[in-house]
């Protein structure tokens, strides 16, 4: 190695050494980035898959080697998905469901949550106690006897079976607990003074000061209705009233003899709602995650 | 005006006035504004509280009360008292549901926190921003998908003949796995479906995790001569190990809930290979209406979920350490 006199020139090393630091920093490095990116792959690869498979011709959609880049794409699978299933009225509903159950969440869990983090009242700690509890109670320990009380009300198989039951939310309630916690109490107090009542302190001190916490609700409730596939299952059995999942599960059965591309082709295009939520609010997202893990 | 009101009261605290709600209530006092703010708290709480008394709580009541009756909806619900029970415990079906749900939680929860700590600890050491970002962007992609695509999709791949996996298991020398087509493969399948689609979740609570932990903490371990798997098994593994215990009692509540993906892929087989508890649940109660059947399994669930949860939370006392 040639060095000028300016340049750091390292003392003399025997090789042994120069080899086990090779290994122990440069080596070792290098290997965790390389097992990382296999790993990066493995999570990627169905997601090309599904993609470059769904534009593949219908004769040859199943055969290997399976084709990552298609030469000559066929967008008649996607018409077909139309075809085959009432997708167009199925996209309808997921997007009814699930915006109409964020909205609903965001104003259930900001109300609670306001109310156990800046309202004082009797019996506040036992409430919340009780609503926290419920956590961890899992969905199917309680979805039979849900089945039975919308169909009491004449709801099943109704779009409205699937957003009332998901309206109230221990884990929204708790989210927004603890970012209003967050919220200095000095606002409140400069609000009083400025004559401001609850209500208004509420609505233009408070919820103004959490909006990322709304954000963050409204995008773990979005991906999760969106995605949600027990629930409908149980209570919708009209077609015309599935939601996108149960969509594409029927989509497979109709295909189990014909062409895998049209059911990839309706799985690409329920990904498209998801992957622009998840672009623009990523951020919120990993925090919403973390948010439920650092402080639960 | 209610101020010379409150006041006058005081004065003559002898001469009890009429109750009137209406001043009680809006006075401008300290105890006026206590009472609005209390007021005004309930109504803020009336439809959670309402809507988990309807939807959570009082279902769990339900359930338990369902599973002593017979009842397929359409008749009258008739009292058997504990007959659902003893029936589920002769119940091969439904022993090797919870059996196959013990099975999946205990790899796929292990799997997933040590993956999950793995890909996280990866992610915090040096690497350019672009890189990280991609890495961490990728592992998080298959949390948008849903179960039922999940299922649908690497269903295909792992098909025997025509799946991409087989393909590139063969281009390495390595004969067709039937991955969906033997009972123990398939539970595999499901395992490794699970573990594509949840890992980016627990790997983001690690990160969370372990930002927390200060990095004068790591640094002043360096110094002591603690490098490598000593530095991560004495001072990283207990200072994120609220973070652990978290990941784990979510795993399994997540885990043993776990239903679209061997009811798409699988279809529960083959054989009952695949078939999980919720998914006799399921199959009870809204195939064969019997509604009190299912409750049973319900129940039992129910119940094993929260002794799980306890007994995690009982043992986190002798390995948990909080800052």
């Amino acid at each position: 190695m040639e060095s000028t006199a300016t340049q750091f020139v390292p003392p003399r090393r025997s090789v042994a050494v120069t080899v086990r630091d090779f290994l122990q920093y440069r080596f070792s490095r290098w290997f965790l980035l390389l097992v990382t990116a296999c790993f990066a792959v493995i999570f990627v690869a169905p997601f090309a898959w599904t993609v470059s498979t769904s534009l593949r011709q219908p004769m040859e959609s199943f055969s290997v080697p399976p084709q990552w880049i298609v030469l000559n794409p066929d967008w008649s699978n996607y018409v077909q998905v139309f075809e085959r299933i009432p997708f167009f009225r199925q996209i309808l509903n997921s997007f009814i469901v699930a915006i109409a159950v964020v909205v609903g969440q965001l104003c259930t869990a900001s109300l609670a949550g306001y109310a156990f983090a800046r309202l004082e009242f009797p019996g506040r700690n036992l409430l919340f106690w009780l609503v926290m509890a419920t956590m961890m109670i899992p969905l199917q320990a309680t979805i039979i006897p849900v089945f039975v009380i919308i169909s009491r009300l004449g709801l099943a198989n109704t779009l409205w079976a699937l957003i009332i039951p998901a309206l109230p939310t221990a884990f929204g309630t708790f989210l927004m607990r603890q970012y209003f916690l967050g919220v200095p109490k000095d606002f409140e107090e400069a609000a009083v003074i400025d004559g401001a009542n609850q209500l208004q302190i509420f609505a233009r001190v408070y919820l103004p000061l959490v909006t990322p916490a709304l954000a963050v609700l409204a995008m773990l409730v979005f991906n999760g209705m969106w995605n949600d596939f027990f629930r409908p299952l149980i209570f919708i059995n009209d077609p015309y009233l599935f939601t996108i999942p149960l969509g594409l599960n029927d989509l497979k059965g109709y295909m189990a003899t014909g062409s895998i591309s049209v059911v990839l082709a309706g799985v690409t295009m329920s990904l498209i709602p998801v992957v622009i939520v998840y672009i623009f609010g990523q951020r919120y997202l990993i925090e919403g995650i973390m948010m439920g893990g650092v402080k639960g | 005006m209610s101020s010379t009101a409150s006041r006058s009261q005081h004065a003559t605290s002898h001469v009890r006035r009429s109750f009137n709600p209406y001043i009680w209530l809006t006075e401008n006092t300290l105890h006026g504004m206590a009472r609005r703010k209390a007021l005004l708290g309930y109504l803020f709480l009336a439809p959670t509280i309402l809507g988990i008394l309807v939807f959570t709580a009082g279902p769990v009541l339900f359930s338990f009360i369902l599973s002593l009756f017979r009842w397929d909806v359409f008749t009258p619900p008739q009292w058997v008292g504990a007959v659902n029970y003893t029936r589920m415990f002769a119940d091969s079906r439904a022993l090797t549901g919870f059996w196959n749900s013990f099975v999946f939680v205990t790899f796929a929860v292990g799997l997933q926190v040590a993956l999950g700590l793995l890909l996280a600890m990866i992610l915090q050491t040096r690497m350019p921003t672009w890189l990280r970002y991609t890495y961490r962007t990728s592992f998080l992609l298959p949390m948008l998908m849903s179960g039922a695509a999940t299922a649908i999709v690497l269903g295909y791949m792992l098909h025997r003949e025509f799946g991409a996996v087989n393909y590139y298991l063969g281009l390495l020398g390595i004969p067709r796995v039937p991955w969906l087509t033997e009972p123990g493969w398939a539970m595999v399948s499901i395992i490794i479906s699970y573990l594509w689609l949840s890992t980016g979740f627990t790997m983001i609570l690690f990160i969370g995790g372990l930002t927390n932990i200060s990095t004068e903490i790591l640094d002043a371990a360096d110094v002591d001569g603690a490098h490598g798997f000593t530095r991560f098994w004495h001072i990283t593994l207990p200072l994120v190990s609220p973070t652990l215990l978290f990941a784990a009692v979510t795993g399994v509540i997540g885990g043993l809930q776990v239903f679209d993906l061997p009811y798409i892929m699988t279809r529960g087989g083959p054989g009952d290979s695949t078939r999980t508890a919720v998914m006799v649940m399921y199959e009870s109660a809204f195939k064969n209406m019997e509604i009190g059947y299912g409750s049973t399994i319900a129940v039992v669930l129910f119940l094993i979920i929260l002794a799980v949860t306890a007994g995690q939370f009982g043992l986190s006392k002798r390995w948990v350490f909080y800052q």
